[in-house]
């Protein structure tokens, strides 16, 4: 069976696919978060700038990477959605959509957690920040539209439109978020490219952002995987009632 | 083309004579203009160097009030089912009913902005850039309003889900929005380049968000 995107329309056929991939990738995300977190906090050194507060790098970082690339793998399941119409498209996109919004918000968190001790203050409007919190609305809005229509593929026909409006406009909000900034902030205040990065904080930093695109990838199959057999039920229940129905008439 | 403009000469018309729209719009954003002060205190160079900030964002809110209105009527009635099945291009139907909220809900409020600047002790000079500003930048409020209203249609709580859907994306009219007017009052810079911004962003919508809309009105005519 040669494995593609058109083969694994087929939800069985998904589902067994899943099933196997999943241990491995559980297998591969306890490997290397096991490794990232113990050259973060163990090997690697204490910055000469901002001391031990670098250590939060290593989980913030990635986590703002992954929270972007969770409205990349929307996106892209939006366009299935509306051009292919591949039937796993809108199945992915909804799964996608809490563990994106719930890596913007580590990132957001663990950023002001890192900014209490470097800024003086745990939220400033930063350019950067602030487009990480428009992202986060962005995906909040994404997850109440789900909640809001109940029936699920035209929920995720919606959801689709919405994200690629989306993600036509976050470039826009990017580019306008920067320029309101630098219009009220003195660059002074914030590293512009800091130091350049050593290789000794380098390594954990990529050692720990496979690991987190991989439990990622492990979150979404899982994700993916819940809401083909929530469906399922859903469907089962409904036709159950039908036939009760059917038989007291 | 004439289809369109009797469309919206129709919607202009009926927001015109129900009136209540657009007096509950206005009179929210003097509400929420006139109990600022009360949160901020009464330091009027404080309320001067907010002003612009504060009506913009009192602006946005009042305008998304009547947002969820743009085409719950013709939907609850079945005239956007005809419309649908009729000559026009779905897009345009959009383009005009978007455009019709523009008309009826916007430029009155943009109107309206001057004598609340004044409450806020925004300087005099500066009140024909607001109003040019606010009326370059509505545009897109009421277009990329229209989306939202599009994906919501027929939902409970439609008003608070859109409020929620499109707030996100005013961003960048806001900001520039804002930096027209805060440019003209202290600098830096110069008022142009972010009213430019501005045009271009109202252009752009105007252009994209009616295809989007009428993707989600398809949606929800099935």
């Amino acid at each position: 069976m040669t494995l593609s995107i058109t083969s694994l329309a087929n939800p069985t056929r998904f589902l067994s696919f899943a099933g196997k991939v999943i241990p491995w990738l559980a297998a591969l995300v306890v490997i290397l978060l096991g490794a990232g977190l113990y050259l973060s906090f163990f090997v690697a050194p204490p910055d000469y700038q901002q001391g031990e507060t670098v250590r939060i790098m290593f989980i913030h970082v990635p986590a703002a990477w992954l929270g972007m690339f969770g409205y990349m793998v929307i996106a892209l399941s939006a366009l299935g959605t509306l051009i292919w119409r591949h039937p796993l498209a809108d199945v992915s996109a909804k799964a996608a959509a809490p563990i994106g919004a719930t890596f913007t918000f580590l990132a957001l968190v663990t950023g002001s957690l890192w900014g209490k001790p470097m800024w003086g203050t745990y939220w400033v409007w930063d350019a950067r920040l602030t487009s990480m919190l428009v992202l986060f609305l962005l995906y909040l809005g994404l997850i109440a539209l789900w909640q809001a229509i109940e029936e699920p593929g035209r929920a995720g026909r919606a959801a689709a439109i919405l994200a690629l409006v989306g993600a036509i406009n976050i470039p826009i909000i990017k580019f306008s978020v920067d320029w309101w900034n630098t219009l009220h902030q003195p660059a002074s205040v914030f590293r512009s490219g800091g130091p350049s990065i050593d290789p000794a904080l380098l390594t954990p930093l990529f050692v720990m952002a496979a690991a987190f695109t991989v439990l990622f990838v492990l979150l979404h199959l899982m994700a993916m995987r819940a809401e083909i057999l929530r469906r399922r039920v859903h469907a089962l229940q409904q036709s159950r009632v039908a036939h009760a129905a059917l038989a007291e008439a | 083309m004439t289809a369109a403009i009797a469309l919206l000469a129709r919607d202009v018309s009926l927001a015109w004579r129900e009136g209540g729209a657009i007096g509950v719009a206005l009179g929210f954003y003097l509400m929420v203009i006139a109990i600022a002060p009360f949160g901020l205190g009464p330091d009027l160079n404080l309320l001067s160097r907010t002003a612009p900030g504060l009506l913009w964002v009192a602006l946005l809110l009042a305008a998304l009030l009547s947002a969820d209105r743009i085409f719950h009527n013709d939907y609850e009635d079945g005239t956007l089912d005809v419309l649908a099945t009729g000559p026009l291009p779905l897009p345009i139907v959009a383009a005009s009913k978007s455009l019709a909220h523009w008309i009826t809900t916007c430029v009155p409020l943009a109107l309206l902005a001057p004598v609340l600047g004044l409450l806020l002790n925004l300087s005099i000079e500066t009140i024909p850039l607001l109003v040019l500003a606010m009326l370059a930048g509505t545009p897109a409020v009421s277009f990329i309003a229209g989306i939202g209203a599009s994906l919501t249609l027929g939902l409970r709580r439609s008003g608070l889900l859109l409020a929620l859907l499109v707030l996100p994306l005013y961003v960048p009219v806001l900001i520039f929005g804002v930096s027209t007017v805060s440019a003209a009052i202290t600098g830096p810079g110069s008022p142009w380049p972010p009213l430019m911004m501005l045009c271009a962003i109202s252009l752009a919508s105007m252009i994209l968000a009616p295809l989007a809309a009428a993707a989600a009105l398809r949606l929800n005519l099935r």
